[in-house]
């Protein structure tokens, strides 16, 4: 497959490795921001085959784990309620409330959907106007343009049945926060290659200037990592600090002006709380203005409802690259993806799922060198 | 067919719109309804065994020892690319015969369908069963049908029994199984999860992607007949093949290795797993079964199974391996082994 196949080249990766051998005279701890990205170096063992010479911390950048607790259990206060249809990524279905999560909500008589696109959302308004419909917001740069476009789409259609539960959250404020944070440990940032499509990287400069380490924006698959990687790691060696794009067939200095423009038309900037964090001043997005009469915390009064996170899930300090996976009491014991104690654990893009699936393997025995 | 004792021998007229519906059991309407569902059955699968409609069928002798397996279907959309779930409901049981070793013989058919449903809808099902069962030459030899109230079924259900009779050398058991055998999968996966999840969800990907519904007893009993070595065979249906290796990982307590370079994937099948952050070892197939076979047969059997249309692209596709315990690895690209994981409830698609 094009665009895919060569990026998962074993011959380039393996010369990609041995160039980073080769570089590499001290130990550097490198954090990827994304998820998605999370989950390629878990499923490819990239993790493993860089040490010693990297060791990968895992970043904030999954937007199911992300999302607070009290947004989670006003989205199934809204779910619950009769003459609602509530849609939403699958993702988010299995994160747990306080003593619930949207699959069971729909199991009651809930009419919970998951569609592919916010645009699948205002379908579902424009043919049931009689139901309130209600798309659960959720992600980062990258799943914001397309909730700003629904939202743009349903005033447009003039559809009053339709509202968006907004959590979406910035990506710089929490690097930010990362690097601020006097027990961080992190010299180098692979930056998300997605988030970075839509918004672009200038905002990056400031943080490679103020915090003097490299930010490099990194794609997805095998082979990008590694370079992503072997990128950083020259850097720190040369002692350098600035911003550079290893994901340059997808990135552009500026973003995307569309998407960009479609954000600032919906969306403005606002404090925000992440879960197992807490608030992170400007690092949020809310419906601005023009488009308050879309926002279903207001329409169907949840402001009131306040949620204490459980001290027990330590996916704060997972999401910050503060402990592993493994290093939380209750992962694969008490925390499994069955009975997930926090969102970490639950979504494709977690750090404790992507541990928990990829990282307990056996010790191959028989397991092939990559061909040279 | 069942006799329906509250039939009259009155003949009605029958409803013939294409409006008409189904209707519940009450009312003259409901008489006609029956009739025209007695009259569609008895029409569509005319058989000896079946045609004088007693509440059973009597067959002849089997000359051998009786296989019988039950399956349901619930499929959501009725029709799909590539099938509806009467082809599915004929093949899915004729093929979880032939992957125990026996060659099917006689089905069952008892539809649930939901009040209020097109009796054009309940046609064309008919009519594909009738038209899958004549090209497998296995007759539906006793049935049933129960219309319930709206709302307590998702417009049609269907339930298959088969019968089938144990073939001399079919000798399938996971304890057989032993290091170095092969793992083959008789073509590509994930075509039929994706193909149904493509229509439920009008996600708009073409006609590029088609459910492999197909019936695999007559290349199960060429490969059986061929004196390959065959350990066991799994139909790789819901849970796709990472299901049934984990089942034979359990039942053998033998680790079992999959190289995902081996895959057979088609490409549209692939971009959507990408697009859809699905992984085909988890995504469902109606025409493909895993074959566990002797290391020394095992191109044999991959060459005796392009012989046969449904496995065109069958491939060996990994190995039983020196025991690390019971599991099952996938060797990915850049050569580690991962755990494949058993999937948790249904495959969740991500935010991005």
């Amino acid at each position: 497959m094009k665009y895919v196949d060569e990026y998962r080249d074993p011959v380039l990766a393996r010369r990609l490795l041995d160039e980073l051998r080769r570089t590499v005279t001290q130990p550097w701890a490198i954090m990827e921001v994304c998820g998605g990205q999370t989950h390629t170096l878990l499923r490819n063992g990239i993790d493993e085959l860089v040490q010693p010479l990297v060791r990968l911390v895992h970043g904030p950048g999954c937007p199911v784990c992300v999302t607070p607790l009290e947004l989670i259990d006003k989205a199934l206060a809204i779910a619950a309620q009769p003459g609602v249809i509530f849609t939403s990524f699958g993702d988010m279905l299995r994160v747990p409330g306080s003593s619930d999560d949207l699959l069971r909500v729909r199991a009651r008589g809930g009419d919970v959907r998951i569609v592919y696109s916010p645009l699948d959302a205002v379908r579902i308004a424009a043919e049931n106007p009689g139901r309130n419909v209600v798309f659960f917001a959720v992600g980062f740069e990258t799943t914001a343009p397309a909730t700003a476009l629904a939202v743009v789409d349903a005033k447009r259609r003039g559809l009053t049945n339709f509202s968006l539960l907004v959590s979406h959250v910035l990506v710089p404020p929490a690097i930010e926060a990362i690097l601020s944070a006097p027990a961080s440990q992190i010299q180098g940032f692979l930056a998300a290659g997605h988030v970075c499509t839509v918004v672009g990287f200038e905002e990056y400069f400031a943080l490679t200037d103020r915090y003097k380490v490299p930010i490099v924006v990194t794609g997805f698959e095998p082979v990008d990592l590694l370079e992503g990687i072997l990128m950083t790691v020259r850097q720190l060696e040369q002692g350098r600090h600035e911003v550079e794009n290893q994901y340059a067939r997808s990135v552009k200095r500026a973003g995307n002006s569309t998407a960009r423009a479609l954000l600032d038309q919906v969306y403005e900037v606002c404090d925000r709380p992440w879960r197992g964090i807490g608030v992170l001043a400007r690092s949020g997005l809310r419906l601005n203005a023009e488009y308050h009469a879309f926002d279903a915390e207001t329409r169907f009064a949840v402001e009131g409802i306040h949620t204490v996170e459980p001290p027990e899930c330590r996916s704060g300090e997972v999401l910050q690259g503060l402990i592993r996976p493994e290093q939380c009491p209750e992962f694969a014991t008490r925390c499994t993806p069955e009975r997930p104690l926090g969102a970490p654990m639950v979504s494709s893009e977690g750090a404790c799922a992507a541990y928990y699936r990829y990282g307990r393997r056996a010790r191959p025995v028989a397991s092939e060198p990559i061909p040279s | 067919m069942n006799a329906e004792p509250t039939l009259g021998a009155c003949p009605l007229p029958l409803p013939s719109s294409a409006s008409d519906q189904l209707l519940l059991a009450h009312g003259e309407g409901a008489r006609a309804t029956r009739r025209l569902i007695r009259e569609l059955m008895a029409h569509a699968f005319a058989n000896p065994f079946l045609d004088p409609l007693g509440d059973a069928a009597v067959l002849p002798d089997l000359h051998g020892q009786a296989v019988l397996s039950t399956d349901s279907y619930v499929v959501s959309p009725l029709f799909f690319p590539g099938g509806d779930i009467g082809k599915l409901a004929v093949h899915g049981t004729i093929n979880d015969l032939a992957v125990s070793g026996a060659d099917p013989l006689y089905l069952s058919l008892a539809i649930i369908a939901e009040e209020g449903l097109p009796l054009e809808t309940l046609r064309k099902v008919i009519e594909s069963i009738r038209d899958a069962a004549l090209s497998c030459a296995i007759p539906i030899v006793t049935g049933d049908t129960k219309v319930v109230p709206r709302g307590t079924a998702d417009g049609l259900f269907l339930n298959t029994t088969g019968l089938g009779r144990l073939r001399d050398d079919a000798h399938l058991s996971a304890n057989r199984i032993e290091p170095g055998d092969a793992i083959l999968v008789s073509g590509t996966i994930g075509d039929h999860g994706l193909a149904i999840l493509s229509a439920r969800e009008q996600l708009e990907m073409g006609d590029t992607i088609r459910s492999d519904t197909t019936p695999l007893h007559i290349m199960v009993a060429h490969l059986l007949q061929s004196g390959v070595d065959v350990k066991f065979l799994r139909d790789a249906t819901r849970g796709g093949v990472s299901a049934v290796c984990h089942e034979l990982a359990e039942a053998s307590g033998r680790t079992l290795l999959l190289r995902e370079s081996a895959l057979p994937i088609s490409e549209p099948v692939r971009g959507a797993c990408e697009l859809l952050g699905l992984d085909p070892l988890y995504v469902a197939n109606e025409g493909k079964l895993i074959a566990i076979v002797a290391a020394p047969d095992a191109e044999r059997a991959r060459d005796l199974l392009h012989a046969h249309p449904a496995g065109r692209q069958a491939a060996i596709i990994g190995e039983v391996t020196t025991n690390q315990g019971a599991t099952v690895l996938v060797r990915g690209p850049l050569g580690y082994d991962r755990i494949l994981d058993e999937p948790t409830g249904a495959p969740l698609p991500r935010i991005c």
